[in-house]
C-alpha cells in the first residue's frame, strides 16, 4: 500500500470542507461551519436576501455582535451614539436578527464584544472548522487551526443563503519562528517584524501558517495577535496548528464540546497538524529571539522599525511608485528619514482593538502604568475587547490601575481602531495605537498613527513621547 | 449587475502603491445600510487637494483606473468597489491588486486587471493613454496597438461577461450542500 500522502493544516481543512471539487468552469464549494456577522457589513446582504425572498438557511450557524460603530461611553444605560446614522445601523442590525432567528450579542449583555475576541471566548472557533466574517481580521481565529477568512457583503449574502462559498484553493506559506521572545518584546513587535519581512503584499494568494519553537510557546492570546495580522501581509488566511495550549484554553467554553464529545474533539483535533514531511509552497524562518520591540513610522504596516533604529530613506526603495508611497507617507506622517521615533511626543494612546484588547494585552499595560500617571496633555483610551474581558479585567482591578493612572477605561468595542463611533484622533495629532492599521485617516481625518504593542503604549502614555518599554520594566 | 465585454476609455492613473481600503473609501462613510451614493465619498480625504487626479478635467468620462501595486489592501469593505463603481470606473489596472478586493470587484461587475510590469510601468508613466480592457480575450490593449494579457479565473470572467449573479449558481448546488451537511456533523 502507499504511504498517504504527507499534507499541511491547510490542505487538511480545505479537503474537509469540499461540498463540489473546483473544475475548470467554476471553483470549489466550500462549506462554511460558522458565520460571524456585525452591523457594518451586513445589511446590504440581509437586503440581499429579502430581494431575492430567500431564507437564511442556518441561523444555528450565525452569530452576531455588536462592534465597529456602537458607542464606548454610556450615561446610565443609554448609549451615547456618535449620530443618527450610527444608532440606525446598530437598530437595523438588531432588526435584521430578529426577522431571521439570528442570535445576536446586543451592545451591554454578557457575551457581547469584537468579533474576533468574542468567537473564541465563547468557544465558538474552534479547530477544524471554517469561520467567515465580513472583516478581513477574520484571520484571528486562525490562531486555534481552523480555517478563517475576511469576505465582503456579497459574499456575506452567499453564506446566509447557501452556507457555502466559491474558492479557489490557496497557496501554503510557512513562517517559521524559532527561539524566545525577549522580556520586554511581545506578540505584537513579532508579527510587526514578520510583516517588515515579507511585505504588506508577501502573503497575497497564500495562506500563513505560523510554526516553530516560539508559537508553540504563545499562549492563544498571543497567537491571535499574530494570526490577527496575517492581513497586513496580505495573506488570505493566517493558521497555527491547534495543540495542548489550544485544548485547555477552550475546555469548559461555553459553547465548546462537553463530555465523550469533548474527548471525541481532542482526538480529531490532534489529526490536523501538518504531517512531517508536507510541503508548503513556500517558506521563510525568522529568529524570534532577536526581535526588539516594533513602532511603525509610515502609512502602512510594514513600515516599521525597531525602537532603537532610525527611519529609512524612501529613496533607498527601487522603484518609483513604492518611492512615491513612501515619501508620502513620511510627509503624511511628518517624520524624516535618519531620524529616531524615540522622544516624539505622543497626543493620544489607543490600548485597544481585536488585536490587542485581550486579558493579557490590558495585564501587560496596566503593570506598566501601575502607580505611575499619564504625562500631562495625553489623552489615554483603553477598551477592553468585550464584556467578559472587561468583567475580568475589573475583577483584578486592571480598571482602577488605569483610572488611577489617568487613562479614560471604556465599554467594548472597535473604538479608536476605526474611528467609527465618534472616538477618533483629531487631524494632526500623533497616537500611539496597539490596534493593526497605522492607514491615513484610519483613526480619524489628518490622524498620524504609530501601532506598538501594548507595553510600548503604556510607556508612551505615562512619557508622553514614545519610548523603549524596558526602559520601564522592573 | 451590467455585463461586460469589451470597454475602451482613457486612463486615470494614481500612481501610488498600496492603496488602501480606508483610502478609497474612509471609515466614516460606512455607517450606512445601502451601498448608494458612495462615489461623492470615493478617495474623499485625498480629494480636499484640489489638484488630485480626480479633481482634474482629464478625468471625467473616464473609466478605467490604474494604480500602483498591491491596490486595495486592507480591510474588506465592499464599499470600495461599490464607490469605484458609483464613480464612473468599470475596470482598475495594476500590477496586482488585493486578494478581498479581487474578489468583491468580479461580484459587483468592476473588472480587476493585472498587468505585468512592463504594461503596468507603461501605463503609470502615460496617464490618459486610451486603452482597452477586453475580458472575452482577456487583454489590455495598449494605445500602440501591443496588448498585455491579464488572468481571470474563468468562472469570475464568465460571470461578469454576462453579468450572471454567482450566487445563482450556489443556489443550485442545494442538493450536494444538503448532502455534504447531512454526512459531516
Ligand atoms: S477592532 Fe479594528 S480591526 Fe478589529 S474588527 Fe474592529 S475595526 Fe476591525
Amino acid at each position: 500500500m502507499n504511504e498517504p500522502k504527507a499534507r499541511t493544516l491547510f490542505e487538511k481543512l480545505w479537503t474537509r470542507h469540499v461540498v463540489q471539487p473546483a473544475t475548470e468552469d467554476h471553483p470549489a464549494v466550500i462549506y462554511i461551519d460558522l458565520h460571524l456577522i456585525h452591523e457594518v457589513t451586513s445589511p446590504q446582504a440581509f437586503d440581499e436576501l429579502r430581494r431575492k425572498n430567500i431564507p437564511l438557511r442556518r441561523p444555528d450557524r450565525t452569530i452576531a455582535t455588536m462592534d465597529h460603530s456602537i458607542p464606548t461611553l454610556f450615561d446610565g444605560d443609554e448609549p451615547l451614539y456618535s449620530d443618527d446614522k450610527t444608532r440606525a445601523q446598530v437598530d437595523t442590525l438588531r432588526t435584521n436578527c430578529d426577522e431571521y432567528g439570528v442570535r445576536l450579542y446586543a451592545m451591554g449583555e454578557t457575551g457581547q464584544g469584537i468579533v474576533h475576541v468574542i468567537g473564541p471566548e465563547l468557544g465558538l472557533t474552534q479547530p477544524g472548522r471554517t469561520i467567515v466574517c465580513g472583516d478581513s481580521h477574520t484571520s484571528t481565529h486562525g490562531a486555534f487551526g481552523a480555517w478563517a477568512f475576511g469576505i465582503g457583503t456579497t459574499e456575506v449574502g452567499h453564506v446566509m443563503a447557501t452556507q457555502s462559498l466559491l474558492q479557489r484553493q490557496p497557496k501554503t506559506f510557512e513562517v517559521r519562528l524559532d527561539g524566545r521572545l525577549a522580556t520586554g518584546v511581545t506578540a505584537k513587535d513579532l508579527i510587526l517584524a514578520v510583516i517588515r519581512e515579507v511585505g504588506v503584499d508577501g502573503g497575497r494568494g497564500h495562506v500563513i501558517e505560523y510554526t516553530g519553537s516560539c508559537i508553540a510557546s504563545l499562549s492563544m492570546d498571543e497567537r491571535m495577535t499574530i494570526c490577527n495580522m496575517s492581513i497586513e501581509a496580505g495573506a488570505r488566511a493566517g493558521l497555527i496548528a491547534p495543540d495542548e495550549t489550544t485544548f485547555t484554553y477552550l475546555e469548559g467554553r461555553e459553547f465548546a464540546p462537553t463530555g465523550d464529545g469533548w474527548a471525541a474533539a481532542v482526538a480529531d483535533w490532534r489529526t490536523l497538524p501538518t504531517d512531517a514531511g508536507a510541503r508548503y509552497d513556500k517558506s521563510v524562518t525568522l529568529d524570534a529571539s532577536r526581535v526588539k520591540p516594533m513602532v511603525t513610522y509610515g502609512t502602512n504596516p510594514g513600515m516599521s522599525v525597531s525602537i532603537d533604529e532610525a527611519i529609512p530613506d524612501p529613496a533607498s526603495r527601487g522603484e518609483q511608485a513604492q518611492a512615491a508611497a513612501s515619501s508620502q507617507a513620511l510627509e503624511y506622517m511628518r517624520m524624516q528619514p535618519g531620524e529616531s521615533l524615540v522622544g516624539k511626543s505622543v497626543d493620544v494612546v489607543f490600548i485597544g482593538s481585536c488585536t490587542n484588547a485581550r486579558l493579557e494585552d490590558l495585564r501587560a499595560a496596566a503593570s506598566l502604568m501601575k502607580g505611575r500617571k499619564v504625562a500631562p496633555g495625553v489623552r489615554v483610551l483603553v477598551v477592553p475587547g468585550s464584556q467578559e474581558i472587561k468583567r475580568r479585567a475589573v475583577d483584578e482591578g486592571l480598571d482602577r490601575v488605569f483610572r488611577e493612572a489617568g487613562a479614560e477605561w471604556r465599554d467594548p468595542g472597535c473604538s479608536m481602531c476605526i474611528a467609527m463611533n465618534g472616538d477618533g484622533v483629531a487631524a494632526g495629532e500623533l497616537a500611539v495605537s496597539t490596534s493593526n492599521r497605522n492607514f491615513e485617516g484610519r483613526q480619524g481625518k489628518g490622524a498620524r498613527t504609530v501601532l506598538a504593542s501594548p507595553l510600548t503604549a503604556a510607556a508612551a502614555a505615562i512619557g508622553g513621547t514614545i519610548a523603549d518599554p524596558r526602559e520601564l520594566l522592573d | 449587475m451590467e455585463a461586460f465585454r469589451k470597454i475602451t476609455s482613457k486612463t486615470v492613473v494614481l500612481p501610488v502603491d498600496n492603496v488602501d481600503t480606508d483610502q478609497i473609501i474612509p471609515a466614516r462613510f460606512l455607517t450606512i445600510t445601502t451601498k448608494l451614493g458612495l462615489g461623492e465619498s470615493l478617495f474623499a480625504d485625498w480629494r480636499n487637494d484640489p489638484e488630485f487626479v480626480l479633481n482634474r478635467p482629464e478625468a471625467e468620462g473616464a473609466s478605467i483606473l490604474v494604480a500602483g501595486e498591491n491596490f486595495g489592501c486592507g480591510s474588506s469593505r465592499e464599499h470600495a468597489p461599490w464607490a469605484l463603481l458609483d464613480f464612473g470606473f468599470r475596470a482598475v489596472v495594476s500590477s496586482s491588486i488585493a486578494d478581498i478586493f479581487k474578489n468583491n470587484a468580479v461580484k459587483n461587475g468592476l473588472v480587476p486587471v493585472e498587468v505585468d510590469a512592463k504594461a503596468h510601468r507603461f501605463l503609470l508613466e502615460n496617464p490618459g493613454a486610451s486603452v482597452t480592457v477586453d475580458l472575452e480575450a482577456c487583454k489590455l490593449v495598449l494605445p500602440d496597438g501591443g496588448a498585455a494579457e491579464f488572468l481571470l479565473d474563468g468562472f469570475a470572467r464568465h460571470c461578469l461577461m454576462n453579468g450572471i449573479d454567482q450566487l445563482d449558481f450556489l443556489l443550485q448546488q442545494e442538493e450536494a450542500i444538503a448532502r455534504f451537511e447531512s454526512t459531516s456533523t
